[in-house]
């Protein structure tokens, strides 16, 4: 298992690191933590001319409050986050998940940016950014674009990045005092990727509710009204309003025929809505 | 300075024996060395010129081939059969009768029958380049249909494996024992149980670096084995070699299980390669290889029904077993040990007037199956098990009442069960007794009358087994494979400054035997541990031995250790008896001197006159001098017989699946252990690959054949969260049959966990209509069943 021969380049600044991609054709990927490319590399699921190692992109590894949101370079490591280096604008709701992503050493070099660009469905950060109401910028020779998560995140795997673009940023909006924030995965084992995962941010205050349905075959279900699933409204008492047949639909509708894993999945979101109600 | 070990020991583990002999929880020599990193492995080897060799393995399960197309730029670094004149395939043949003979091409001629079959063999100066060229040459296939499920392989229509054979199975054997007797038992149980596919995962895979010395014209293999002398027999008959040319050096291995007992095709390919470059070759198994080319264990198929009467006394069980062989048959221990060995263990330590059991062993195109830690022991307990549970639901009993009506009991010993199986000695419901106490089964059965406020469910189950270890020549000699264990030997040398070289053939991959057999050694010269260095893993330097597998090491080598020394002991008691001018039946060895009524010489003094000062030497000495080779058997070779008894407290949560392991008890009888604190990390060991077996870990196949765990985020093995603290609780009756009563208890941790659980789960679930019959016990699996019992409920009502 080692990798088909490549060419490396670290550059020192981004505008160096989007020339590169932009002269690349397409042929180049970027590393930043390496915890997914480098088992892909050597597996030769994939196979670049070209590695563009960010690493050292000083103006990626930024994160700061901007008005009442957060921007975090896409270099932001899970640990920094877990570990409370990042400034935090959403009461502990992202501490929370970093923390619980794989093991330690994953986290200590696996990137935010890292994970959303790789797209894997059931990665963490794709559903819990979704359900926070995140935005990602993309960043190219061209210029720059944002878009939300789940604009972001089209399929298994795939995302809406172009060739030459890199994720730059994520924004993150801040938690609201009466937001209640839910979140809940089931992994075979400790550190392993969740196969069931629930995302929920309810704010019985503002009645809407945000609600994600992760680690499912394809890009996560994201629900950014839903109070289709508490009964048609968003009150108080969500939490016994919580429509599980529902949510079975929606699972039934995204082409989850799998009557055992639709239900694993809604029971895990029920447990995401009853945390977000504790 | 090194401190005393025998203080540390005393200090560390006050509830040990004291001292540095037999049954002190003497800490690990070797882990001064494994522990710090400082291990020499395969992958460690350095010798000058070395090249590295990737193979190029086929990505179908079943096909024809019609070439093989190498690129011109890469001829001369691609070898394929072909190229491999003279070189024989592996053949592994069980003399039981009807075995059908496979022949494993080192590199596949003709057909290809499993994925990661070895096709060509790519050289270059390092792995990454020969990974390059094994990704340039081209295969022209022709596929096949794939034999991917072992019942419908048995089926007739069903493509094959090995052609010429006209079906697909390796044997069947046929066992009863008036199974009439049982028919008209008020209880009648009948269920179909499995056990997943699984590969075994040490570590360290398996590695090979292959050179050749020409001064001492001789092929040296270094490989990651557990039984270097059978590798170098198995090497012979496949290259056409003298054994004498052939040097088989197993550095530090990490970690064995079964996997590691077996000729590869890739230990003669590299060692034809050595012959024809003229310089040093490697392969070292990368884990994607493991998982999917090299071999698997433990797919085991039940159908079997239990009878017995309503007070839970067992009438009799009716059998029939498949085993998924994989398409060849492994040397030395071939393709039917596994099946074969379902019919004489299944009834295990339980009495019962009937049986019968029928085993198929079939070929399937996947990759061989090797008996893993536990062998068909795990399977046998798992199935057994299950249904014992189901006779205590019937009888309205609880699952370990069941167990003590058919236990054999203590003053039976030793009892010979239904498939004459010679049990040593122990008491199995005294185990089980203590193991429902430690348990506390009746704190539990109250707590699940009040029910849980989390929603989850809780259960207990329970499991015992037997296992036979170091059984030997009178057992072997009747499998007609090519190893059959005889006297085991060891050697034993005082060295000129009062150190003591023992030399075994057997093998240490985890067991700690540097440690241990040095307290063998210890028990009988009184060297201090510390002095006594143990050499193994090296076919140029140790007694011949089958090697290490079958929980036979401490027992056998142990013994041969033991034997060896009081020989040397009673040569150095008469030198002494002359340097100290008495009579030398009026000396005695103790505690490393030889005493007399006028004072004593130590061993030291004793080996610097042998080795230094010969004309100080009675003139009647024994000219062997101080280096002493000797044989040992047990006093019986049947097998002694450890066992314990496991039991589980689990949470299951049935909408979600998760199952969460509450508390687990051991209660554990080894007979006489050499080193508890080893023992018990053996247990430990083996409790965490149970939990695998029966949680996590699972290698499906599509209909085409293809593996589809192929890296560990598809292939689960349990972590340290996943295995709990399990509480040990060890007996001590010691074998009758074994120097100081030890028994082998290497692989008996691996044996009852899947049983255990998998009963703990269904006791949970039981109360909604749910059963799960089949290892590893997911949460899909879970959430499934009880599903379709919700659905069954409903309709029904």
């Amino acid at each position: 298992m080692k990798p088909a021969p490549f060419a490396y380049e670290r550059p020192r600044d981004l505008n160096a690191a989007l020339s590169m991609l932009a002269a690349s054709n397409g042929s180049a990927k970027i590393i930043a933590g390496g915890q997914s490319l480098g088992p892909m590399l050597n597996l030769r699921l994939v196979q670049p001319e070209l590695i563009v190692d960010i690493s050292g992109l000083a103006e990626l590894k930024r994160a700061e409050v901007s008005g009442s949101e957060l921007v975090l370079g896409a270099l932001v490591t899970h640990a920094d986050i877990e570990d409370g280096r990042t400034a935090d604008v959403t009461r502990g709701a992202m501490r929370g998940v970093a923390a619980n992503i794989a093991y330690r050493a994953v986290r200590n070099r696996g990137t935010i940016g890292g994970s959303l660009s790789h797209a894997d469905p059931a990665a963490d950060w794709i559903s819990a950014l979704a359900a926070l109401g995140a935005r990602v910028t993309l960043r190219s020779l061209a210029g720059a674009r944002t878009l939300a998560i789940e604009a972001f995140i089209v399929g298994a795997l795939e995302s809406a990045l172009r060739a030459g673009e890199i994720v730059e940023a994520v924004h993150v909006p801040a938690r609201s005092a009466s937001g209640h924030w839910g979140y809940a995965k089931s992994c075979r084992k400790t550190g392993e990727f969740a196969h069931a995962l629930g995302a929920v941010l309810i704010d019985p205050a503002a009645a809407s509710a945000r609600v994600v349905i992760g680690a499912i075959d394809t890009a996560p279900i994201v629900v950014t009204d839903a109070a289709a699933l508490f009964g048609g409204r968003i009150t108080a008492d969500y939490k016994q309003r919580f429509d599980a047949g529902a949510a079975n639909a929606l699972l039934a509708k995204a082409g989850i025929g799998d009557a055992a894993q639709r239900h694993i999945h809604v029971s895990v979101l029920k447990r995401a809505v009853q945390e977000a109600s504790a | 300075m090194q401190e005393n070990a025998a203080l540390r020991n005393e200090r560390e583990f006050p509830h040990g024996k004291a001292g540095q002999g037999v049954g002190a929880r003497l800490p690990r020599k070797e882990d001064d060395r494994l522990m710090r990193g400082r291990g020499q492995y395969v992958g460690d080897v350095r010798l000058a010129g070395l090249q590295d060799v990737a193979f190029v393995r086929s990505p179908l399960a079943h096909a024809r081939i019609h070439g093989i197309h190498v690129p011109e730029c890469h001829r001369g670094s691609v070898f394929t059969a072909a190229d491999l004149v003279g070189i024989k395939p592996i053949r592994a043949v069980s003399g039981l009768p009807g075995f059908k003979i496979s022949e494993q091409p080192v590199l596949a001629t003709g057909k290809v029958r499993q994925v990661g079959e070895l096709v060509a063999m790519c050289l270059a100066p390092t792995r990454a380049e020969a990974e390059d060229i094994a990704s340039s040459v081209t295969l022209d296939l022709e596929e096949l249909p794939a034999v991917y499920d072992m019942l419908k392989a048995r089926e007739p229509g069903s493509a094959l494996v090995h052609e010429h054979w006209g079906d697909n199975v390796f044997l069947e054997t046929n066992y009863e024992v008036d199974i009439s007797a049982a028919l008209d038992a008020p209880i009648k149980v009948t269920r179909e149980i499995s056990t997943a596919r699984q590969c075994m995962s040490p570590l360290e895979g398996r590695g090979v670096v292959a050179t050749f010395d020409r001064r001492l014209d001789q092929l040296t293999l270094h490989s990651a084995a557990q039984m270097p002398h059978i590798t170098r027999s198995g090497l012979a008959e496949c290259l056409g070699m003298e054994e004498g040319q052939i040097r088989v050096i197993s550095p530090d291995v990490g970690g064995g299980f079964g996997h590691k007992g077996i000729l590869l095709p890739e230990e003669v390919c590299l060692s034809w390669l050595t012959m024809r470059c003229g310089h040093p070759v490697r392969w070292l198994e990368d884990r994607r290889e493991h998982l999917v080319a090299s071999s698997n264990c433990r797919e085991h198929h039940y159908k079997i029904t239990v009878y017995a009467d309503r007070d839970g006394g067992l009438r009799g069980i009716d059998c029939e077993a498949t085993v998924d062989s994989g398409a060849y048959s492994s040397y030395p221990f071939s393709a039917c040990l596994e099946a074969a060995q379902v019919a004489s263990i299944l009834p295990g330590p339980y009495k019962m007037p009937a049986y019968r059991c029928r085993t198929f062993s079939v070929a399937t195109n996947k990759c061989p199956i090797l008996p893993y830690r536990g062998v068909a022991r795990t399977g046998v307990c798992f199935a057994l098990e299950l249904m014992l549970d189901l006779v205590a639901a019937e009888a309205g009993l609880e699952p370990g009442e069941v167990r003590l009506r058919n236990l054999v009991r203590p003053e039976q010993m030793p009892f010979d069960n239904i498939t004459r199986k010679h049990f040593d000695s122990g008491d199995y419901p005294e185990a089980m007794r203590r193991a429902l106490a430690a348990i506390d089964i009746d704190a539990i059965r109250a707590r699940q009358k009040q029910g849980e406020t989390d929603g989850r469910r809780i259960g207990v189950g329970v499991s015992i087994y037997c296992e036979q270890a170091a059984h030997g020549t009178s057992v072997y000699s009747g499998w007609g494979i090519p190893m059959v264990p005889g006297h085991e030997q060891a050697s034993a040398r005082l060295t000129p400054d009062g150190g003591l070289e023992l030399r075994v053939g057997v093998h240490s991959h985890g067991q700690g035997m540097e440690t241990t057999l040095a307290q063998v050694a210890h028990e009988i010269l009184g060297v201090d541990v510390a002095n006594i260095r143990i050499v193994l893993g090296d076919t140029a330097m140790t007694p011949y031995s089958t090697g290490t597998w079958g929980s036979r090491s401490m027992v056998m080598a142990g013994g041969a250790v033991a034997t060896a020394c009081r020989e040397l002991g009673e040569r150095a008691r008469r030198i002494g008896a002359k340097l100290l001018q008495h009579d030398p039946a009026s000396v005695v060895l103790q505690n490393g001197e030889v005493r007399g009524v006028n004072g004593s010489v130590s061993l030291k003094a004793i080996a610097h006159t042998w080795y230094r000062r010969p004309q100080d030497l009675p003139p009647d000495v024994d000219p062997g001098g101080l280096e002493v080779t000797q044989g040992y058997k047990p006093l019986r070779d049947s097998g002694t017989f450890s066992y314990a008894a496991h039991a589980a407290i689990v949470a299951v949560d049935p909408d979600i699946g998760e199952v969460e392991i509450l508390d687990y008890v051991i209660v554990e009888d080894g007979g006489v252990l050499v080193n508890p604190l080893v023992v018990d990390g053996q247990i430990y060991g083996g409790l965490a690959q149970g939990i695998g077996t029966v949680l996590y870990e699972e290698m499906p196949f599509d209909a085409s054949g293809q593996p589809l765990a192929t890296t560990l985020a598809d292939y689960l093995l349990p972590g340290p969260t996943e295995v709990p603290a399990a509480r040990l609780d060890h007996m001590e009756t010691p074998s009758p049959y074994t120097q100081f009563g030890v028994k082998g208890i290497g692989e008996g941790g691996a044996i009852a966990p899947p049983a255990a659980i998998a009963n703990a789960v269904n006791d949970a679930l039981r109360p909604l209509g749910v059963e799960l019959m089949q290892s590893p016990i997911t949460p899909h699996r879970i959430v499934a069943a009880v599903l379709a019992a919700r659905a069954a409920e409903r309709s029904a009502a």
